[in-house]
């Protein structure tokens, strides 16, 4: 049953988003961040929905699996939108009865909001859709390798990062057999009050750490014999070569970034 | 032949934290030579200090007294460390745990990442030691996907992409099931054949040691035996006291001998059981 959990979500694919350079993505992720926020109209955020759209239609992915991003913000979303709804005082009343008051302005803040945060979760989701975990870690380190002139640990926070993915699919495996063997000596892991529950968890917990240790320091025996020796000197297999659709892609979201800064100052 | 492993006088005792107690001696004097392109396999139960002898090979344990040299490199130079290891590569028992990439391809890659070998020389030999453990079409899966023989094999291509010229195996086969066992002792053996690797198999098995073309027994730190199968096997008495069982056809002879039949017991594989016996109705 823990084996079907999938992490990062990634839909493999061939489509023009999926072949884009992972470094690229990234960054044009960080401009389309940028854009969505630095529009405070309905045209801006008019923009930035053609943008998402045009980019998920690109994607081949099902527009499906997008809503289905967001559904577990559902609640931020409401409350969100009940905040601006309810302590926006300006504009002109609309409704009133006791202490609640509701603005036309309220109205259109929390709408505006909702639809901005619906945007970026939908937008970001597209990056973790289209680009698998591995290659996600791979371009975070060369896109952060400008930092090692300061001493920031780049090579070792991306290998801890890419050995962590490895290892997510073994544990579960592991968390699984030992649940089960726990069951079997009567330890009551789907049944029982909350805090039997969460006492037996510790049985499972517990060996399951004692086996992290082991195998950490297994694996770190095997490293050593394959000659690791942290990131000096290391040449890579995965190659990331930017090809000319990336410049395209990036200058396309700039160009986006800038209709939503001139919409914003005109209107 | 030239010897590729030249072990003289080697002791080692590990540390114990608490200064009171005396260090544990896991390995009491050991002198083994191994000839360039042999099959060695090591044989005892647990706790004889085999696995911790093969840790001297490529310098993972230092000894505490004597020598290792490995290829002409003593494995106390510390300069020659990475040549070392990669001369004489090293796949553990346990699959899982000495994989380190989430793709195939990438995890035979990672000693040669390590190592800094160009992209275009690193592609091929990635290529070639996938196709020589029969694991290239699988280059592309994450290794959950495996099974333990295959995860195995993959190990195994990781440590063949450095191009050593040994290999130490520590129970690469203790965990599999038959079918990996197979596949993976099928790998070993077509590397050494092929590649002119040397191999030192460390196993309990007692049928993985009876393919080998020498066998180490080792018990309590030291070694106790060390001939060709037929020659280590036929010694039964010796082996049952030291707790390790002879192959099922060796005992057969061994006790047929022992009833008084005129039969060898140097006797290691089925056929030659088969024909032993039939000589001996025969006759």
């Amino acid at each position: 049953m823990l084996r079907d959990i999938t992490i990062g979500q990634y839909f493999p694919g061939n489509s023009v988003i999926h072949r884009l350079d992972p470094r690229f993505k990234i960054i044009i992720t960080i401009i389309y961040i940028v854009m969505l926020f630095t529009g405070d109209n309905f045209l801006c955020l008019a923009v930035g929905a053609v943008f998402t759209f045009g980019a998920i239609l690109l994607s081949r992915i099902p527009l499906k699996m997008f809503f289905k991003s967001v559904k577990p913000l559902f609640i931020f979303l409401i409350i969100t939108s009940l905040i601006n709804l309810l302590f926006m005082s300006r504009g002109d009343v609309l409704f009133e009865w006791k202490f609640i008051k509701i603005t036309d302005e309220g109205l259109t803040t929390s709408a505006f909001m909702v639809i901005r945060i619906v945007l970026l979760i939908m937008g970001t989701s597209l990056l973790t859709y289209t680009t698998s975990p591995i290659t996600l870690t791979d371009a975070i380190e060369r896109l952060l390798s400008p930092l090692r002139k300061i001493k920031f640990p780049v090579h070792e926070l991306a290998m801890m990062m890419s050995i962590a993915l490895r290892f997510i699919p073994t544990l579960i495996e592991e968390t699984d057999k030992i649940m089960s063997a726990q069951k079997a000596r009567g330890a009551e892991i789907d049944t029982g009050s909350f805090a039997v529950r969460a006492k037996n968890l510790v049985s499972i917990l517990v060996p399951l750490f004692i086996s992290a240790f082991r195998r950490a320091d297994e694996l770190a025996t095997a490293m050593e014999c394959r000659c690791y020796h942290g990131g000096e000197g290391r040449t890579r297999l995965r190659q990331l070569r930017s090809a000319p659709r990336d410049y395209i892609a990036l200058a396309v979201t700039v160009l986006f970034l800038a209709a939503v800064i001139v919409l914003g100052k005109l209107f | 032949m030239e010897n590729i492993i030249e072990i003289k006088g080697l002791h080692f005792s590990y540390e114990s934290d608490d200064a009171e107690k005396k260090p544990v001696e896991v390995l009491k004097g050991i002198d083994l030579d191994i000839k360039q392109g042999e099959f060695v396999a090591v044989l005892g139960h647990n706790g004889c200090g085999k696995s911790t002898l093969a840790k001297h090979l490529n310098a993972i344990l230092l000894p505490t007294e004597g020598t290792v040299i490995v290829d002409g490199i003593d494995t106390k130079d510390n300069e020659k460390l990475f040549d070392l290891r990669q001369r004489a590569g090293m796949v553990f028992q346990n699959p899982d745990n000495q994989i380190v990439s989430s793709v195939v391809e990438e995890d035979v890659a990672f000693a040669l990442e390590n190592l800094g070998v160009p992209y275009e020389e690193m592609r091929r030999r990635v290529d070639d030691s996938l196709k020589a453990v029969g694991m290239y079409d699988y280059r592309l899966h994450s290794p959950s996907q495996l099974s333990g023989g295959q995860k195995q094999r993959v190990a195994i291509a990781g440590i063949i992409a450095m191009e050593p010229k040994c290999i130490i195996l520590d129970e690469p086969t203790a965990m599999l099931d038959p079918q990996g066992r197979k596949e993976v002792l099928a790998t070993i053996h077509r590397m050494n054949r092929e590649k002119g690797i040397t191999i030192v198999l460390i196993t309990h098995y007692m049928d993985e040691a009876a393919d080998c073309d020498r066998v180490v027994v080792m018990d309590k730190g030291m070694v106790v035996l060390d001939n060709v199968p037929a020659k280590v096997f036929s010694q039964v008495d010796k082996l049952k006291a030291i707790g390790l069982d002879v192959p099922q056809v060796t005992e057969l002879a061994w006790e047929l001998l022992k009833a008084g039949c005129d039969i060898s017991p140097e006797i290691i594989s089925e056929e030659e059981c088969a024909a032993a016996i039939e000589k001996l109705f025969n006759s």
